[in-house]
């Protein structure tokens, strides 16, 4: 919460400038990602990892809305994510056959996804409004749990009569021979069509962080940041709590959603594993934010980024991968917040790099 | 023409009767004094009449509005804002972003068109920050306006709360002991600049104060609480020299 004061003490052509900077570095690197898979200069599993950065890096920006922003700590991202998977992955895989431009069908369940994982986080936000640090942070974390679990006993089919549906095995849905199973319980969404490119990715990943840095520069972010800060001061000036909070949960859970899309799309077998959407899950993008900074949309990008790749890099340290992961991740939180470190970061940031290049060229005409 | 009439009102937490039948009127564009020693439930008055506590009995009328039972922010949207004792700013938000969270009820764009930058934002960004920076300026804050308010010197975030305040346009203004931790200059120039707003923003104004030289040099009434009870209500020079109010305050 105190990392975002660089940013507040500027002035709104400033905050705009450094935003159209970082979406112009997200753009420099998806080209050079594109010319080095054309060229053959990276790995399978690199080129296997280009998405879920992507799908990484929304989810931090998104979480960093609930706990960078309107401060409020929120365990159970991943379960909107999980939602906003199985829902798309749902439409996806019904409409195959009707909707066969893959184009229209990846946009139409981007909305499915984010707009059903929203509507549970109004429904999440109401329920736990009154709730506030610890207690929403466990409240949230159940929740989390419960989505992953009654989706994994959900069982849902087609057949000729229409849509069948059950809790307890496939066999009691009953299916005419036609019918085709599209949850099958802990199996999961068998071949969904795989939709999602690294371009869409990088598109949706823009779109998240521009949304939700110009909220935050807008008149309701103001409001929400309002409440975090003093929540009795935002009510004594006419601001109504219980509105912005659920929007900020709704934003935030929409865009969990949308990272749910591109997870879902991107894999054959869509299974709600404790590993995809558990409370492990939901605890890594706590860490991305945290170690990004609270409240600051670029460092949760670069820290879901960071850690996203290494342990994929430290693999051939085989036993040693998660102990050096530990202590990157120390030396990431000094690097953060040593002031003097600060400092550095200040005097070498790509704004001051072009502003400098600007007054150089000036000079030279 | 009254502002703000109370009649009766009290409230007890537990077995203690904090405020006890209060009754107070208030002129439009007069400034009352609420004085009173420790523990007499000043505060307590202000949360009732901001709707932070809601009253056991009697009547809150602003401006002929019965808001006796209204919540916080419909009381504030009736027109009561109000500064605290222990400031209570936007600590993580720059000075001119305060006065325009003030502002967030009288200026609106739907979020969406703040989110898709459509004209009606930069249209009303534009005004904001234009009324944000006038009460900025009669506050003398304009020059920090895009500092951090955690970052203000502590009389300057004291008038910062009231220039909050003020941006949410009200009819009736409450300071909670708005001269406190300040040296005597400070004190001088809020006397000053509450004298200021008042004539610009006509705005009537109830405030709480210990600093008796601010409380007779610019309240054109005294109204002294002591156990949640009128102990005199009045003008300064009658009140001051109550031999009732003397011993309460300075004991026999």
């Amino acid at each position: 919460m105190i990392n975002m004061n660089s940013n507040k003490t500027r002035q709104l052509n400033k905050s705009t400038r450094s935003n159209l900077i970082t979406i112009g570095v997200i753009v420099a690197v998806y080209v050079v990602c594109q010319l080095m898979i054309a060229m053959g200069l990276m790995s399978n599993l690199m080129q296997g990892l280009l998405v879920p950065l992507c799908y990484y890096s929304i989810l931090a920006v998104s979480l960093n809305l609930t706990v960078g922003i309107l401060g409020e700590l929120s365990l159970g991202h991943a379960g909107f994510m999980c939602i906003g998977a199985f829902a798309s992955a749902f439409f996806s895989k019904s409409m195959q056959n009707t909707i066969t431009n893959s184009f229209i069908r990846f946009f139409l369940a981007i909305l499915i996804g984010a707009v059903s994982a929203a509507l549970l986080g109004v429904f999440i936000g109401f329920v736990v409004l009154r709730l506030r640090g610890d207690y929403l942070a466990i409240v949230t974390l159940a929740f989390g749990e419960i989505v992953k679990n009654v989706i994994n006993v959900l069982y849902i089919g087609f057949d000729s009569k229409g849509v069948h549906f059950s809790i307890k095995d496939s066999m009691s849905l009953n299916l005419e021979e036609d019918g085709r199973i599209i949850i099958n319980g802990a199996k999961g969404i068998v071949g969904a069509p795989n939709d999602t490119t690294f371009t869409a990715a990088v598109l949706l990943l823009i779109i998240t962080f521009i949304v939700i840095v110009n909220l935050i520069h807008s008149r309701s972010g103001r409001a929400i940041m309002a409440i975090r800060d003093n929540r009795i001061a935002a009510e004594s000036v006419g601001i109504d709590i219980t509105k912005f909070k659920i929007l900020a949960f709704a934003i935030s859970a929409a865009f969990a959603g949308v990272a749910g899309v591109l997870y879902a799309h991107n894999l054959s077998n869509l299974v709600a594993t404790p590993k995809s959407f558990g409370y492990n899950m939901s605890i890594m993008i706590l860490v991305f934010v945290v170690l990004g900074g609270m409240g600051n949309i670029r460092g949760s990008m670069i820290a879901a980024i960071i850690l996203t790749l290494l342990p994929e890099y430290l693999r051939f340290m085989q036993d040693y991968r998660m102990l050096i992961y530990a202590v990157v991740l120390i030396v990431m939180m000094i690097f953060n917040w040593n002031p003097t470190c600060i400092a550095w970061r200040k005097k070498y940031s790509l704004q001051n790099i072009f502003v400098a290049l600007k007054s150089k060229t000036k000079r030279r005409a | 023409m009254d502002m703000l009439t109370v009649k009766n009102l009290g409230i007890s937490f537990g077995g203690l009767r904090a405020v006890d039948s209060f009754s107070i009127t208030i002129k439009k564009g007069e400034l009352y004094g609420l004085i009173g020693p420790n523990g007499a439930g000043k505060t307590t008055v202000f949360n009732l009449l901001t709707g932070v506590y809601k009253p056991d009995t009697g009547q809150i009328i602003l401006d002929g509005k019965n808001i006796t039972r209204l919540n916080t922010i419909e009381i504030n949207k009736a027109g009561i804002a109000r500064t605290f004792q222990n400031i209570r700013l936007f600590k993580n938000l720059s000075v001119l972003d305060n006065v325009k969270i003030g502002l967030h009820n009288d200026h609106r764009y739907s979020t969406a068109s703040g989110i898709l930058r459509l004209p009606s934002y930069f249209r009303t960004e534009k005004k904001m920050n234009e009324v944000a920076h006038e009460i900025l300026e009669v506050l003398d804050l304009d020059k920090e306006a895009n500092i951090l308010s955690a970052n203000l010197p502590y009389g300057k975030q004291r008038k910062l709360e009231i220039a909050r305040a003020l941006a949410t346009n009200p009819k009736l203004l409450l300071l909670d002991e708005p001269a406190a931790g300040m040296n005597p200059a400070e004190t001088d120039e809020l006397m000053e600049t509450i004298t200021l707003i008042r004539e610009k923003y006509g705005v009537t104004i109830l405030l709480i104060e210990h600093d008796m030289k601010l409380v007779a040099g610019i309240c054109e009434k005294i109204f002294v609480l002591n156990f949640g009870t009128q102990l005199a209500n009045g003008l300064p020079e009658e009140v001051l020299n109550n031999p009732e109010v003397i011993k309460a305050y300075l004991g026999e």
